[in-house]
């Protein structure tokens, strides 16, 4: 099954590459990860979308949790949230269907269009990640992708609650 | 008044001083030169200096193991830093607090692939608790305060501090401030067991019929043995303890019933099957104890008590899981009994100790001497045991010496049966053994190894010469390698691959040669007397070279992928 868990950890040299290491030292799975500061510059939060059964997140939360640069971390899925990803593609347009067809799966999908060369598009998208996916897939089958970067997703709790230190 | 300002080098020899600590055990190199500059010129911490510094870090990790201190240890950039990772392994796996001082080249140079340069951050993450890379020289003092809470808090561990070069030397200065008492909001050990859990486990206890106590390492780290005893005699149940926990309780105490596991006795394993309720403080269901966890115990209760929540629910699933200090745990528990008033079922407690007893009488650890067949290995274990009262400190390499001594020398009290447990490291025994010594100089201080193991340190001799440490040496020399023979024997149809050592040294020469003394035994009937003499010289180190029976093999064993219970007694002898 598909877990995505926040982590807060001390900003400081060598945290993430603690969290990188410990999921390929006990061979646990990473789907996505992101990170970046908070809004308190000397924390950061990591994203990661992992797969295991039950046994396996349990084993996973724990073992963050117990880096000593961990400060807390959270399982989203296990309850109402919201869940982000970004999609950057560079697609073939080089006629104007293509054009015309890109643009409309675009909109509908309510898209941007963020550059735009002599033959390609590049399409800005944010959603779930299942959302994405159907995008590309309906792109693929209109046009040639040519090139395309996903942020791995991001979440955060729904309602009151919050994740702080 | 201007504030004094100390170089780099300064402030790690004060901060050391300020945290009590009074030996570092390392070996000197480039990077690291001016912090041993700063040694040199004081005289409140003294450093040991090695052959290797594989062998400072096994040297301060038996220095811990045996006086509970955090060890520390100090190598130069490279391969000094590298030498140290086997070491560093060693520590985190039986989890033994140890900080490690690793000298690094100047700021400027990482990453440039510099003379001497290892990421030794890098290469020790996944082996250690924590680590720090040191950047600006204000900061070491409490980034060393902070390394020996980290290693002596909580579930104990290794942590790695990098010196680079250019916050050391003299030309650099800042103020020293250092604060002992530290906070980090990001750890927290979890100290005390929630109310809840402790509750659920008492009536769970009070419930059972077939209650086994199965005691680890983390009982001699909390120096909680005297706690487990009271324990252990409220609750009249047997006591098993894990290779790591040996010690824990006394090895001659009536509700002892042996170690546990691969080569623990029958009776232990046995009582361990046939529980309902499994009481686990402080161990943590290693492989090497459950055998095949699908098939581990599938009538019990299982409590398990651990300071680290990723040791809970690992292999096996606990179903009260308590996460505290084992002491603090063991008292709430005890206090929770009392109240409510808490007394063993007799009736029950008298099945399961007949039961028991029946196991027992199979005396599954034991062997068979001849008098003119070779020396047993068991034989020289039993004739060290009681040469010394039972009381030596006994520091063990790996093998099957390991096996033997762990099951023919109970261990009266805690913190004297010194061994790497999780990570097996051959090589240990005799730094280790040092270690031991120069903590208590007045004790006798036993090294068992084997041929091969002895030879993974054997340059120490050198530093025992330097420091006087005259450690006993008892080396059962089988001229083999003894376990890895036995699973030849027994699992790979007696083909001897590798494990057969050719041309050893003679190694009474070899530690004349240092400076010591070499006693050679062959033969059954020359044994005792000449055992008796080892440990009659006080003043010098010396390296009894045991012949012993190659044949021989350690049992019981479990039978792989067995039930715990499922094992060897004997040759060819299946439970």
């Amino acid at each position: 099954m598909r877990h995505i868990l926040a982590i807060l950890l001390e900003n400081e040299p060598g945290a993430l590459s603690r969290i990188v290491g410990l999921f390929s030292q006990r061979a646990f799975n990473i789907e996505s990860l992101t990170v970046a500061p908070t809004d308190d510059n000397s924390i950061s939060r990591i994203t990661i979308a992992t797969i295991g059964n039950d046994r396996v997140l349990e084993q996973i939360v724990k073992q963050v949790n117990k880096l000593v640069d961990v400060i807390k971390i959270s399982e989203l899925t296990d309850r109402k949230h919201v869940e982000r990803e970004l999609l950057l593609v560079k697609v073939a347009a080089s006629n104007s269907k293509s054009r015309t067809e890109v643009k409309r799966i675009t909109d509908i999908f309510r898209g941007s269009i963020v550059d735009i060369g002599k033959q390609i598009y590049t399409i800005e998208l944010t959603g779930n990640s299942e959302k994405l996916n159907a995008f590309i897939e309906t792109l693929s089958n209109e046009t040639e992708i040519i090139e395309s970067v996903r942020s791995g997703c991001v979440g955060i709790a729904r309602g009151e609650k919050a994740m702080r230190v | 008044m201007t504030t004094e300002l100390f170089t780099g080098a300064e402030m790690v020899v004060k901060a050391l001083s300020a945290l009590k600590v009074k030996y570092i055990f390392g070996y000197p190199g480039g990077s690291i030169l001016d912090l041993y500059d700063a040694i040199f010129q004081q005289d409140e911490i003294e450093h040991i200096l090695v052959r290797h510094e594989q062998a400072a870090t096994h040297m301060a990790d038996g220095y811990t193991r045996a006086t509970g201190k955090v060890g520390v240890v100090l190598a130069t950039s490279g391969p000094g830093a590298t030498n140290c990772v086997t070491g560093i392994a060693t520590a985190y796996m039986d989890s033994i607090p140890m900080v490690v001082l690793a000298g690094q080249v100047p700021t400027t140079l990482i990453g440039n692939d510099a003379f001497q340069e290892t990421d030794i951050v890098g290469c020790t993450r996944p082996i250690i608790k924590h680590s720090f890379n040191c950047r600006d020289l204000a900061e070491i003092p409490n980034i060393i305060a902070k390394a020996f809470y980290i290693a002596s808090t909580g579930r104990p561990g290794p942590v790695v501090v990098e010196l680079p070069k250019d916050l050391l030397i003299p030309q650099n200065k800042a103020p020293f401030n250092i604060e002992t008492n530290v906070k980090m909001r990001s750890y927290n050990p979890n100290i005390k067991g929630h109310p809840k859990q402790i509750c659920k486990a008492a009536k769970t206890i009070s419930e059972a019929k077939k209650l086994v106590v199965y005691s680890g390492g983390g009982i001699i780290l909390a120096d909680a043995s005297q706690l487990l005893t009271t324990l252990v005699e409220t609750l009249k149940a047997p006591i098993t303890n894990t290779l790591m926990g040996l010690g824990g309780i006394s090895g001659t105490h009536k509700n002892f019933i042996g170690m546990l596991g691969m080569h623990g006795s029958l009776e232990a394993n046995k009582t361990m099957a046939n529980a309902d309720v499994i009481l686990a403080l402080g161990a943590r269901f290693d492989d090497r104890v459950t055998n095949n966890v699908e098939k581990f115990c599938p009538n019990a209760t299982i409590i398990h008590v651990d300071i680290d929540p990723t040791s809970i629910s690992k292999t096996i699933n606990a179903h009260i899981p308590v996460v505290g200090l084992v002491d603090i745990v063991m008292q709430q528990l005890l206090d929770e009994l009392n109240e409510i008033n808490y007394s063993p079922d007799e009736e029950a407690l008298k099945d399961w100790w007949q039961q028991i007893k029946v196991w027992r009488d199979i005396r599954s650890v034991s062997y068979e001497q001849g008098a003119n067949e070779k020396i047993k290995p068991q034989r020289v274990i039993e004739a060290m045991y009681k040469i010394t009262n039972g009381e030596a400190y006994v520091a063990s390499d790996v093998g099957q010496h390991q096996m033997f001594a762990a099951q023919f020398y109970p261990f009266a009290k805690p913190r004297q049966w010194i061994n790497s447990g999780g990570a097996g490291t051959m090589g240990f025994g005799l730094p280790a053994a040092m270690g031991v010594k120069l903590a208590f100089p007045d004790k006798h201080v036993i090294c068992i190894t084997g041929d091969g193991s002895i030879q993974m340190n054997i340059q120490e001799l050198s530093t025992c010469k330097q420091y006087n440490l005259p450690v006993v040496i008892i080396t059962l020399n089988n001229r083999s390698l003894g376990m890895v023979r036995q699973w030849q024997d027994m699992v790979y149809g007696g083909r001897h691959s590798s494990s057969y050592m050719e041309s050893l040294p003679d190694f009474c020469k070899v530690a004349e040669a240092y400076g010591h003394i070499g006693i050679q035994i062959d033969t059954l009937d020359e044994l005792d007397a000449k055992l008796e003499q080892a440990f009659s010289i006080k003043d010098k180190l010396v390296f009894v070279d045991v012949l012993v029976d190659e044949k021989e093999h350690v049992y019981p064993m479990h039978i792989r992928q067995g039930g715990i219970d499922d094992m060897w007694i004997k040759k060819g002898v299946k439970t």
